[in-house]
């Protein structure tokens, strides 16, 4: 296994090592199946989140993955199955007799409240005490850094900011866990990324257990300290980010998560004389002159450019081999401008890679 | 406001203006009649009107059947308000909250009153209170008024509030079971502020739409008076004459101030 993946999971071990409460498990799904009517949304799923981690959900619409938060958050009640939160059997019970929190994809803000009273409406249905109250709204608005908007309605705040006081509304209520549906899904790119940043932060700082759904891999990969990929209803795979990527448990993981080479059996066998199909990351093959000689543990494939696309930072290059198949190569631009780079194209190619990228997969 | 101005020709514009006018004339100068014979002096109706008065609103103050019309019409027209309120709510509640075998008609049958000649609706439930005569004693009151007007002032206010619900993310109602509060913590805080006025729309329509009524008040009322009904009763009587005018431009008054606030309340807001 490579080194950032085991460091991954020696920090999502740590709990259950330190004997911290419940062993150290905030969530548990046990066999759990939610089904409407004829689909089956959730099919036995099996699932353990460890306190205080970042866990991702990660899977295209209608793999489940929303389906599973709000049967924690108890909006859904599970088919079959049980979910554990800290120990307690809470399969049965009604939301707001739930220590989590939810961050809504529509951040669902109630509009006839100010933001201050947003983010009190927690508390005040709960009856605390009218000074804690209002020290913990002010802490969490200082958290997010909204304090000059406080006294606003919804409808005068941007995206970001409605999508900040949805996050301290979750917050403090102090949650064990919090859930977090496609919180980003509505802002544009350049602030998702700043958000990114920001919550993960933030988990850090108050160190309870983030339950994150999203289809876009990127952000998973980016802020999750481990993260389940999710197909129609079942769990793919659970891991860290870099074993997810690295070695996907299945052709479709391979190919949901980033972008991947699949080959097939026969091609493999042709390729580096193995039986199995596997799969192979784009960045990890190496497009070099028609004659360069392979290295000691390096598989050679040869074949022509067909097609050249300049992303900028990096350049991918689809390569028909000479005896069938195609292989989508990346590369950094480290020196080469887009001129050079579309060049390439239509010039035969030597392929060149390690055998230890090959993953195998059952395709 | 300017585009309009530069995408239509001069001729449109004038066209247009001078249709809109036709309308409301059509619409408002019969009213504007009656509003105007209310202060004639003379007994008979005559054109041109020679002296204007106010006597005639302290003669009709005076009048002890139009007083307990009003008083009449008035408890009515409270009665159904508050009956349609509270039915009026829960239909649509029920029916926008939970998916069950028949909702689709349920939700028919509850606004087809509207549409249902009063005649109909009148005839049938004259028939009813008959019937119930004969089985449990009923008899024509005020009490059977406010049954008969009940019946399409539940529609006005089922059709306000369950275009509010629909409008209304249904996320607001998680978030707040989600923030620890129970059924009726979410109902006082969020679902009540968030219906407040198209609760308050729909019940002063429900009190105009009643007020004024007259079909359905015919076959259910079977000696009480209510405005309307008074007004019905004298309209043939000369010497009575000014004295319905005056209780005419009162009808309009009660109906069209309620009408008016409730527009005003079911604007689009942004933050409503």
């Amino acid at each position: 296994m490579d080194p950032a993946a085991r460091s991954g999971e020696t920090v999502v071990e740590e709990p259950r090592l330190s004997g911290a409460e419940a062993a150290g498990v905030d969530v548990k799904f046990e066999r759990v199946s939610k089904r409407f009517g004829d689909s089956v949304a959730v099919d036995g799923v099996d699932l353990e989140i460890m306190s205080g981690e970042f866990f991702s959900l990660l899977g295209p619409s209608g793999s489940g993955k929303t389906t599973c938060l709000r049967m924690i958050a108890g909006f859904e009640r599970p088919s079959e199955g049980r979910i554990v939160l800290h120990g307690r059997d809470v399969s049965g019970l009604p939301p707001y007799d739930r220590d989590v929190n939810t961050v809504f994809q529509d951040y669902a803000l109630f509009p006839h409240m100010t933001v201050a009273e947003n983010v009190d409406y927690g508390l005040k249905v709960k009856k605390v005490a009218k000074g804690e109250r209002s020290q913990r709204v002010a802490d969490s608005l200082a958290m997010v850094q909204l304090e000059p908007f406080e006294g606003r309605k919804p409808a005068a705040l941007s995206g970001g900011q409605r999508q900040r006081v949805a996050l301290a509304r979750a917050l403090v209520n102090r949650p064990r866990v919090l859930l977090l549906d496609e919180p980003l899904g509505a802002l544009d790119l350049k602030l998702r990324q700043e958000m990114q940043v920001e919550l993960k932060a933030i988990q850090q700082e108050v160190g309870i257990t983030f339950i994150y759904v999203t289809h876009d891999q990127e952000e998973a990969l980016t802020m999750s300290d481990r993260l389940a990929v999710m197909s129609k209803g079942k769990i793919e795979q659970v891991g860290s980010p870099a074993e997810v990527y690295e070695s996907p448990a299945s052709a479709f993981v391979a190919d949901f998560v980033g972008i991947s080479n699949l080959i097939d059996a026969a091609t493999a066998a042709r390729l580096s004389g193995t039986s199995a199909a596997f799969t192979l990351r784009p960045e990890k093959i190496r497009m070099v002159e028609h004659s360069a000689a392979p290295g000691p543990e390096e598989v050679a494939a040869d074949g022509r450019v067909e097609q050249v696309v300049y992303l900028g930072s990096v350049t991918r290059y689809h390569v028909d081999l000479d005896g069938g198949g195609r292989l989508i190569v990346t590369a950094q631009n480290l020196s080469q401008s887009s001129t050079e780079a579309l060049e390439v194209q239509g010039k035969e190619v030597r392929l060149l890679w390690s055998r230890d990228n090959q993953r195998e997969v059952s395709a | 406001m300017r585009t309009p101005s530069n995408v239509e020709p001069r001729a449109v514009r004038i066209g247009m203006r001078i249709g809109t006018g036709v309308v409301l004339a059509f619409l408002y100068v019969p009213l504007f009649v009656i509003v105007l014979y209310a202060f004639n002096a003379a007994q008979s109706q005559s054109w041109p009107i020679e002296e204007f008065t106010t006597k005639w609103f302290g003669i009709a103050w005076r009048n002890g059947q139009i007083r307990d019309a009003l008083g009449n019409s008035v408890k009515a027209a409270l009665s159904a308000m508050s009956i349609a309120l509270v039915l009026g709510s829960l239909a649509a509640f029920a029916v926008h909250r939970f998916r069950f075998f028949g909702r689709e008609t349920v939700s028919f049958l509850l606004v087809l009153p509207l549409a249902l000649p009063g005649i109909v609706t009148g005839m049938a439930l004259n028939a009813a209170i008959n019937f119930g005569g004969q089985i449990f004693g009923l008899s024509f009151s005020l009490f059977t008024i406010i049954l008969g007007h009940a019946t399409f002032c539940i529609v006005v206010v089922f059709n306000n509030v369950i275009a509010r619900l629909r409008r209304m993310s249904g996320s607001l109602v998680e978030a707040s079971q989600d923030l620890g509060a129970d059924g009726w913590q979410t109902f006082k805080y969020v679902l009540l502020p968030h219906l407040r006025t198209a609760l308050v729309a729909g019940g002063l329509l429900a009190f105009a739409l009643s007020f004024d009524e007259i079909i359905v008040t015919n076959f259910t009322s079977g000696t009480e008076i209510t405005l309307p009904k008074w007004i019905f009763n004298n309209l043939r009587l000369p010497n009575q004459r000014p004295q319905v005018n005056v209780v005419a431009f009162a009808v309009i008054l009660a109906s069209f101030i309620p009408v008016y606030i409730a527009q005003r309340l079911t604007e689009d807001r942004r933050d409503g």
